[in-house]
């Protein structure tokens, strides 16, 4: 029997499957790379008052204006200091789901372990409006319980504001992350533990190492590659603090210390009418995020020979 | 040397375990109390939690507010919508998201390489709010209910199955399509099936994310309160305190028993637990789930 002549291309197996695909890269074309045309418009000047007229270009203006008034560098300035230093935060605080997971993993009672991690990892799926909720039937200066108990025990006389304060926003801020993340993020140290050699802590114990030791000597040392993949996870996201926590918890008291890039970003373009700055601004994090994602990943190569990515 | 059994507490365990046992006794308390007091604040006399008298205990208990939330203006409306774009989005999503990596599994595929990576770098590529907002303002898809479920190709996901699929063996496969099979009938009858694990975890993280969603209401639907959810109803009481005295005037009202009069606190309390209670009672049948959607994103990230 002779070779059969190949097909004409377009009648092969691969191209049709292509033709199913071709719907999908579309839709990923459009929803996805197609808004990077928009970027083009922090290089023009936005009329108010027409709606989407973008009409005069102007090169760089945008980005010069962002640093060449004065109100606005401190301004800017001001949104990257709230960024890194609540993302520095996240690192930092990064090693407590780790101690989370293995100071409860040595409670050798089952039923109280794990009705612990199936309850702590519940405020992780809910919604960070939802989050505001209870933060609000907690601190709430009229109707909430932390202010209403201490005032009811007279530790304090009137209401606390605490959600609209400008003090400890960074704090706070930090500490719901926690309340919402510590469960969730120590599932995954719970499960990096289970792949330790138990061999190890059979020998230890026969050496007569105690807990302190165990932990030190041969559990930290284990859940360290895994705290390693989060640290880099973490340094890629570095300028991505998110959008939704500090918008659902801003207000005009604790604005200064709350706005993020991303809140900054939405309170000029999407709130505000300034759509080529905050664009312009969004451009400059889309690069450093760029950057950053590159440069964990590379360090990652460097370190563990392998790429988190 | 004989094993032996620790049958004494030692006084090292004693310091040990009281503190981690009340740590996480504490820790477990501050994560579900929250939201067992917006349930007692829910069902509780109306005018008792209004003036925030019921903290521990829920006091002349009444379901009314569940009815009459549904009552008031937008809100039943908001709840549908809530539903319908779950359901619809994540239905959508999943099956589009495996069909997509089922081809991209396919060596034989035109460009296999080039278009897996087409799709990944979307993961990474974060465009910027404005831009995406001008683009979807350009699309069409602002004050249009299609936004919410447009986005069916998620790239996390798109690993995830593209690695699982990977993983049948192929001989499964081959052997259907020598049968005659074609794609589309390979991956209905065979590949879905095979996969429901993976699809499963999809699945529920698509639908988490799709329930708790409301970036996309706030920024797109201005103009168009048909499709508010109720993520985005109970955010506006928050931040429009004018918006919730609006919706209780909305309401039949005309009830004068002040404990089932709403008040501000009551509907808030009421939404909220609206809002978290799917969460809540499908998370515990879920939630071998979400674990190992964590551990394969661990492995894969």
């Amino acid at each position: 029997m002779t070779a059969k002549k190949k097909p004409p291309f377009i009648k092969q197996q691969g191209f049709k499957l292509f033709l199913m695909l071709a719907p999908f890269i579309v839709l990923v074309f459009l929803l996805n790379y197609l808004p990077l045309w928009s970027w083009r418009f922090a290089f023009y000047d936005f009329r108010p008052g027409l709606d989407m007229t973008w009409d005069r270009f102007v090169g760089l203006d945008n980005f010069r204006n962002l640093l060449g008034n004065q109100f606005q560098r401190e301004q800017l300035v001001q949104v990257l200091i709230n960024t890194l230093a609540m993302s520095g935060l996240v690192v930092i605080t990064m090693p407590l789901p780790m101690f989370f997971a293995i100071f409860l993993s040595e409670i050798k009672f089952a039923p109280f372990r794990k009705t612990v991690q199936t309850l702590t990892t519940i405020p992780n799926f809910i919604s960070w409006v939802i989050v505001f909720s209870v933060a609000n039937a907690a601190f709430a200066t009229g109707d909430g319980f932390v202010n209403r108990f201490l005032i009811q025990h007279g530790i304090i006389e009137q209401g606390i504001p605490f959600l609209s304060s400008p003090n400890n926003v960074w704090i706070t801020q930090i500490g719901w992350y926690l309340w919402k993340g510590m469960g969730w993020s120590a599932i995954i140290f719970f499960a990096a533990m289970t792949s330790i050699d138990t061999g190890l802590y059979e020998a230890a114990e026969c050496d007569g190492a105690g807990r302190v030791a165990r932990i030190r000597h041969i559990t930290i040392p284990g859940l360290l590659p895994t705290l390693f993949v989060m640290f880099v996870l973490n340094i890629a996201n570095f300028v991505n603090f998110g959008l939704e926590q500090p918008l659902v918890f801003q207000n005009v008291m604790n604005l200064r210390w709350i706005q993020t890039l991303d809140l900054f970003i939405f309170n000029q373009g999407i709130t505000g009418r300034q759509q080529s700055m905050a664009i312009a601004v969004g451009i400059f994090k889309t690069i450093i995020s760029l950057i950053l994602v590159f440069g964990a990943n590379g360090l990652s190569k460097l370190i563990r020979k392998e790429s988190v990515f | 040397m004989a094993k032996r059994r620790n049958t004494k507490l030692k006084l090292s365990d004693v310091l040990f375990y009281v503190p981690t046992y009340i740590f996480y006794g504490v820790f477990t308390f501050l994560c579900i109390f929250p939201f067992y007091y917006m349930l007692i604040n829910a069902i509780s006399a109306n005018d008792l939690s209004a003036r925030g008298l019921i903290i521990f205990i829920p006091q002349n208990i009444h379901f009314n507010n569940f009815l009459e939330v549904f009552r008031l203006r937008g809100i039943g409306q908001a709840t549908f919508i809530s539903f319908a774009r779950t359901l619809l989005g994540t239905v959508t999503a999943v099956l589009c998201t495996s069909f997509v990596a089922y081809l991209l599994t396919k060596k034989i595929l035109w460009g296999q390489k080039f278009w897996y990576r087409f799709f990944i770098v979307t993961m990474y590529l974060n465009v910027g709010l404005v831009p995406w907002f001008l683009n979807m303002q350009m699309l069409g898809l602002t004050n249009n209910f299609m936004a919410y479920i447009i986005g069916v190709v998620n790239p996390f996901n798109l690993v995830l199955t593209k690695t699982y699929i990977d993983s049948l063996p192929a001989s499964v496969e081959e052997s259907a399509e020598i049968d005659g099979a074609g794609t589309l009938r390979v991956f209905f009858q065979l590949i879905l099936p095979l996969s429901k694990p993976i699809l499963a975890t999809t699945a529920v993280f698509t639908a988490v994310l799709q329930w708790n969603s409301f970036i996309d209401n706030l920024i797109l639907m201005t103009n168009a309160p048909q499709y508010n959810t109720l993520q985005f109803v109970l955010w506006e009481f928050f931040n429009r305190a004018a918006s919730v005295a609006q919706i209780l005037q909305g309401g039949p009202g005309g009830t004068a028993d002040p404990a089932l009069l709403m008040t501000g606190t009551s509907l808030r309390m009421t939404i909220s637990i609206v809002v978290v209670l799917p969460i809540i009672l499908v998370y515990p049948f879920f939630q071998r789930y979400f674990v190992k959607g964590i551990m394969l994103g661990a492995v894969k990230g």
